[in-house]
């Protein structure tokens, strides 16, 4: 009985009507594309994109010279000179990240004792030379400058669940 | 109209008119064909891209309209590479040979009434005979290549196409001897009378329905028939890279790509003329509420019936193509040799018996 009933199943593409009905249906589903430059999607505050050397309200630069991210940075794509600034503070003389190299790990944010360098948010960016992702501490200062409201933000909505 | 054009060219043009009239008639089939083609290509990613829950090329131009325009463009400007060892006439002949019979066979194919380029008695014998042609295109092409990929693909196409010409064969033998006639006009107008037809419903009287399963098996073969989805072992990508065409580039690939959508247009036609009433529109309103239809509107509804037909079965190969894995060649085979022959011999045999008894429901017999 069960062969009969197996032959006409298969005479009679019982299982690929099925199929058919399957992909029909999903045909006038809602499409799921994210048509990118002109929609996005949304980003987490702990998303990880281009560095930023941040400041202090009263504008002195956070960085310390401590060399942890140096020190922790995996792909060894943060170079740091260091030096007596005439105040007796020790500060950094060099800071370059090569973004070549870096692989947005997010271990140099982590291991910074005063939230200096931290991950932004922003993933548009580009070079057109090689060299042009070579970041130095005057473009990672300027880039922290620049978006300190949205850097601030975005460690604020995550305070609470660190 | 077309009279005036007739009478003014033999007398301008003398003897060289009937060809140069030919000639013209022939011109304004290939490029709506080829330009349906190239659109088709989009339609096929659109499709697709919706079964996927995407939404298919939609950046070149409104609607991603301009997308074959684009592709043509970047096929034409690539550069024709022919391997050192390839028999290059042959390779360079393989690409025409698949084409020229996907073109050729729109010669009988009737738009209308009284509207088709060769209105000769044996169409769809023709037909039969000119798609044949299309394997030698694929067989010169694996040859010619000289790549142990592309004569796999070669053979695999070629034991395919030939397979399932057989059950298409015997499909269109019964359809043969249901409407009494090789005529594809005549297949097309012996649907649309019969008891059904006389009420308007004329949808009820097309051969789809007394003869559904050969239908299926049509619209199956000619999958198979074409190469594709389920049935394209012959350029399966994970196992021999593109077959026959592995070693084509820029637009000697390009009219093997035409070729494939015009011969899917083509089957998708024969399958509307065979079974899906050609023109005629599926419910005729006017003699379903008995007023008379005005002659601009029937030829206008006829071009409009017989282009939604054509794009409702051509949609369905590329819904196949979205819904179904590739099949095993040796189950191919099994289906073609095993299922298709012997079922479309019982029904032709079924159908025989069928015309000769009281209850025959076609006028030929």
């Amino acid at each position: 009985m069960g062969a009969i009933r197996e032959f006409f199943d298969s005479l009679l593409l019982r299982e690929l009507v099925k199929g058919l009905a399957l992909t029909g249906r999903y045909a006038f589903a809602r499409k799921i594309t994210i048509q990118y430059p002109e929609e996005k999607t949304p980003l987490s505050p702990r998303f990880r994109g281009l560095h930023a050397l941040r400041r202090y309200p009263n504008g002195e630069e956070r960085c310390i010279a401590c060399k942890l991210c140096e020190a922790v940075c995996p792909a060894l794509a943060i170079t740091i000179e260091s030096d007596q600034r005439e105040d007796g503070t020790r500060r950094t003389t060099r800071y370059d990240i090569d973004l070549t190299k870096c692989i947005f790990c997010g271990l140099c944010e982590e291991s910074c004792p005063v939230d200096s360098i931290v991950e932004t948010n922003i993933l548009e960016y580009h070079g057109e030379e090689r060299g042009d992702l070579y970041f130095t501490k005057p473009m990672l200062l300027a880039i922290g400058d620049r978006y300190e409201p949205e850097i601030a933000a975005a460690r604020e909505a995550d305070a609470p669940y660190r | 109209m077309i009279e005036t054009i007739t009478s003014y060219g033999s007398q301008t043009l003398g003897p060289a008119w009937p060809m140069v009239w030919s000639l013209a008639r022939i011109l304004a089939i290939v490029l709506p064909v080829l330009g349906l083609v190239a659109y088709l290509t989009l339609w096929e990613r659109r499709l697709i891209g919706w079964f996927h829950i995407r939404r298919g090329p939609n950046r070149v131009g409104p609607l991603g309209l301009l997308q074959p325009i684009a592709d043509a463009v970047k096929l034409l400007t690539k550069e024709i590479i022919s391997p050192s060892q390839a028999d290059k006439s042959l390779f360079f002949l393989a690409p025409m040979v698949i084409l020229m019979p996907a073109l050729a066979a729109w010669a009988v194919i009737p738009f209308a009434p009284g509207i088709v380029l060769a209105d000769i008695n044996a169409g769809l014998l023709y037909v039969m005979a000119i798609t044949s042609v299309g394997v030698y295109g694929v067989i010169i092409a694996g040859w010619a290549s000289n790549s142990k990929y592309a004569f796999l693909g070669a053979m695999r196409a070629a034991a395919q196409m030939v397979s399932y010409e057989i059950g298409m064969g015997f499909v269109l033998v019964t359809v043969l001897m249901v409407s009494g006639t090789l005529n594809m006009t005549e297949i097309v107008l012996g649907q649309n009378v019969g008891w059904f037809a006389d009420r308007g419903l004329n949808f009820l009287s097309w051969n789809w329905l007394p003869l559904f399963p050969l239908f299926v098996i049509y619209v199956v073969s000619s999958i198979a028939e074409t190469n594709r989805h389920p049935f394209d072992v012959v350029e399966g990508e994970s196992e021999i890279v593109a077959g026959h065409m592995v070693e084509y580039s820029g637009m000697s690939f390009a009219i093997f790509f035409l070729a494939e959508y015009a011969n899917m247009i083509l089957l998708s036609t024969v399958a509307t003329i065979m079974f899906l009433g050609g023109w005629a529109a599926p419910i005729d309103l006017g003699q379903l509420l008995g007023f008379e239809t005005l002659p601009w509107v029937a030829s206008l509804s006829g071009w409009f019936w017989l282009f939604a037909k054509v794009f409702f079965v051509v949609s369905l190969f590329i819904w196949f193509r979205a819904s179904f894995p590739r099949y095993r060649y040796d189950q191919i085979m099994r289906l073609g040799w095993k299922i298709f022959i012997p079922l479309t011999l019982v029904w032709l045999v079924v159908i025989a018996v069928w015309m000769q008894t009281p209850w025959n429901i076609w006028s030929a017999g």
